[in-house]
């Protein structure tokens, strides 16, 4: 259905009307299609020394996007108009003031699409490149540059990636100094012999096996600037990759080398860099396995060697843990990817006992459970190798690709149990089971807000009722308890939250340290939400105190520093 | 002659995804033989969107038969948990088309920001009504508009 508009009424400002004489004869100016989004943040805070709530000199921070995309028919465009004035606290601190962080012009068809601007891009697991954004944990790698993609015989699709990325914000979109650029090609082999045997693979014997094969090559530059070491300008890195699927079975895996890449994240040794992630799954109706492992050994890419955190990485290596939703499990020893690399592992197992057995009930219950482990590399030390002298300068030897080393950094085993009794009742149990190793991952801090020493042992419990009642109102009660000698002691958590299809919610938390060691900051972290949403606008407020924490989405996280105060939010999409 | 200038209802824009098995599925191949679509934004870390795609599970035979509905569910997980969501949905037992959209391009495309976020599509293709989050209860609002647009 097209909306006619009347041409004269905008003949004002559209010249194009002009041109136009009015008659019978009338032809159709096609205007495209806008799209887009808006959501702001604002924050208050206040002094609260009870839980050393960070105040920034502001006082207040705004933090706002907005994106406008444009489309007609194969073209298309687009800005993000960003604000952080200042950020919100925990946010990367290279982020201010107001201005275009992000444009782009595209043409795309189904053989070929052309993309200049800004661009987010992953090449197979995205081992070796991957661009993408979490806007609220400040990650941003945007490619800021050229994309080619190309479909040139079925099955076959070949991605161009040229160009720098985007580094920080200061009024504007700033590019980091270095230069990307990769070639990532994928076969997806059934669609190829669908279209050589001119008819449906679904109708030949091999119909359940499904193959798909890819290699990439990414390379950076960035010129010398030492004045001490030689180090190379130009560093390389490929991938291959391999997918099958034979009915319920899938096996995926995805093996990246890198030539010598010395930077401040491996302590600019020589040593090549490799990393393979494997994955098996079985999955039928009612039952499921997840079967993970992972390996990097030094393979940070970054598109410059001195960046930090997570600045200007060229690569993702995806967290092989599980990411929890509940608030205690999910910010106070949540496992982020170690970069100079590690030996990771992790099973998961899905039952649902039937509907209508004696333990399933009328709807069948869901139990998960999910065990996942990481260690450092099993390599040794050359620590003369990294004298000034030294020409190698491989500064470690790695003793086997898969196995672990005898650095345990992680390790989370959790049970969920869940079941619906009623129509409007469910209700879930989930246990976690948590080992942190904070000398590695350091996301733990006292008290005094100095970093905790050695491991942390939790165990976390959670009960989530959940009760709907006349149709549109829902109360669900979130009780949650953390153990630990370490750290900070117990915790005991609970949400009560209230619900009223389809508008209105309101939720208050209540967060207590009522295990910490110092009588003075056994404190109630006291936090209340109200929130209206109406199709896709969505407001909240809240107001309260704010634990310190990791917030993490994709197993990047980012130290959130305690606070009190108000925050105000508002999202909508168009 | 005279030009008349037409802005188009807003439709679903043309992104390459991934099934299940790992083949290409272009989103603008997404269609119902001119009954109505949902498009469902969700992922295996969000709580609210698995109860929100389980909600309309159990109704989800009904819709169909009376309206002749199809639900796509697009999950945003990445590569961390993007091998999570066929364990996931079949451990469930959805019956709807799922794809996956592991670097967010068409959560971006749409100009979805958070999940859950749901749209409806008309016969012909139209976005005619699109939802952020999920409280218990909303998925009946949904109905009544999945209802108003098989009948157009």
């Amino acid at each position: 259905m097209k909306k006619r508009i009347a041409c004269c009424s905008l003949s004002a400002f559209l010249s194009v009307c002009s041109y136009g004489q009015f008659g019978n004869n009338q032809r159709e100016i096609d205007l495209g299609e806008i799209k887009g989004n808006v959501s702001m943040a604002y924050q208050q805070y206040q002094e609260d020394s009870a839980i050393n709530a960070a105040v920034p000199d502001e006082k207040s921070t705004l933090t706002a996007f907005t994106n406008i995309l444009y489309t007609r028919g194969n073209v298309s465009a687009g800005i993000r108009y960003e604000s952080y004035l200042p950020a919100q606290l925990g946010y990367p601190d290279r982020f201010e003031g107001t201005g275009l962080g992000y444009r782009f012009a595209a043409y795309s068809t189904e053989k070929i699409g052309v993309t200049v601007g800004n661009f987010y891009e992953q090449f197979g697991s995205g081992l070796v490149f991957r661009c993408y954004e979490e806007r609220l944990l400040g990650i941003d790698n945007a490619m800021d540059g050229m994309r080619v993609k190309a479909h040139p015989l079925p099955g076959l699709y070949v991605k161009g990636i040229y160009g720098k990325q985007r580094f920080q914000f200061s009024d504007g979109l700033v590019n980091g100094s270095g230069l990307v650029r990769g070639i990532d090609g994928e076969l997806v082999l059934n669609e190829l012999l669908d279209s050589l045997s001119n008819k449906s693979i679904d109708s030949l014997p091999y119909r359940k096996l499904n193959v798909i094969l890819g290699g990439s090559f990414v390379s950076k530059y960035q010129s010398d600037n030492s004045p001490s070491l030689i180090l190379p300008e130009n560093v390389g890195t490929y991938a291959g990759r391999l997918r099958m699927n034979y009915g319920k079975v899938s096996v995926n895996g995805e093996y990246a080398y890198k030539i010598n890449d010395p930077s401040g994240d491996n302590g600019f040794v020589y040593k090549d860099g490799h990393a393979a992630l494997l994955n098996f799954t079985y999955a039928t109706k009612g039952f499921s396995l997840l079967l993970d492992a992972k390996t990097t050994d030094n393979f940070s890419f970054r598109s410059d060697r001195t960046a930090e955190l997570q600045d200007l990485m060229i690569n993702f290596s995806p967290a092989l843990t599980k990411q929890h939703s509940y608030n205690l499990a999910a910010t106070l020893y949540p496992y982020g990817s170690r970069p100079w690399g590690e030996v990771a592992y992790q099973a998961e197992l899905s039952y649902k006992v039937p509907k209508k057995s004696k333990i399933g009930g009328k709807y069948g219950m869901l139990l998960t459970a999910n065990y996942a482990t990481v260690f450092g590399l099993d390599s040794i030390n050359i620590l003369e190798d990294i004298s000034a002298e030294s020409s190698s300068r491989e500064g470690y030897v790695n003793n086997s690709f898969f196995m672990p080393g005898k650095e345990k950094y992680f390790q989370d085993f959790n049970l969920e149990i869940k079941k619906k009794f009623s129509k409007t009742f469910r209700a879930t149990y989930t246990y976690f089971n948590f080992f942190y190793n904070n000398d590695i991952n350091q996301g733990a801090f006292d008290n005094n807000n100095k970093g905790v020493k050695g491991n942390i042992i939790a165990q976390i419990h959670v009960l989530d009722l959940s009760k709907r009642f006349m149709k549109k109102h829902n109360i669900r009660l979130e009780l949650q308890h953390l153990s630990t000698q370490q750290h900070l002691g117990n915790w005991a958590t609970v949400l009560l939250e209230y619900t009223y299809s389809p508008h209105w919610f309101v939720g208050i938390l209540d967060q207590y340290n009522y295990g910490n060691s110092d009588a003075e900051k056994q404190v109630h972290y006291l936090y209340g939400t109200v929130g209206y949403v109406k199709n896709a606008h969505r407001f909240t407020m809240g107001y309260g105190k704010q634990r310190a924490g990791l917030f993490c989405v994709g197993g990047v996280c980012r130290q959130v520093p305690a606070s009190n105060g108000l925050t105000v939010t508002f999202t909508t999409s168009f | 002659m005279s030009f008349v200038l037409v802005a188009q209802q807003k439709t679903i824009p043309s992104v390459k995804l991934e099934t299940l098995d790992g083949k290409s599925f272009n989103t603008s191949a997404i269609e119902n033989d001119g009954n109505p679509t949902i498009i469902s934004f969700w992922a295996t870390w969000c709580k609210p969107c698995k109860e929100e795609l389980n909600n309309i599970a159990d109704e989800y035979d009904d819709w169909m038969d009376e309206t002749g509905v199809k639900l796509v569910a697009i999950s945003i997980d990445d590569q961390r948990s993007a091998t999570r969501v066929k364990p996931y949905v079949n451990s469930v037992g959805w019956d709807y088309q799922i794809l996956l959209d592991k670097n967010s391009d068409f959560k971006r495309a749409m100009g979805v920001q958070n999940v859950p976020h749901t749209f409806l599509l008309d016969g012909k293709g139209n976005i005619v009504y699109q939802h952020n989050s999920y409280s218990p209860g909303d998925e009946d609002k949904l109905y009544d508009k999945v209802q108003a647009a098989a009948k157009k």
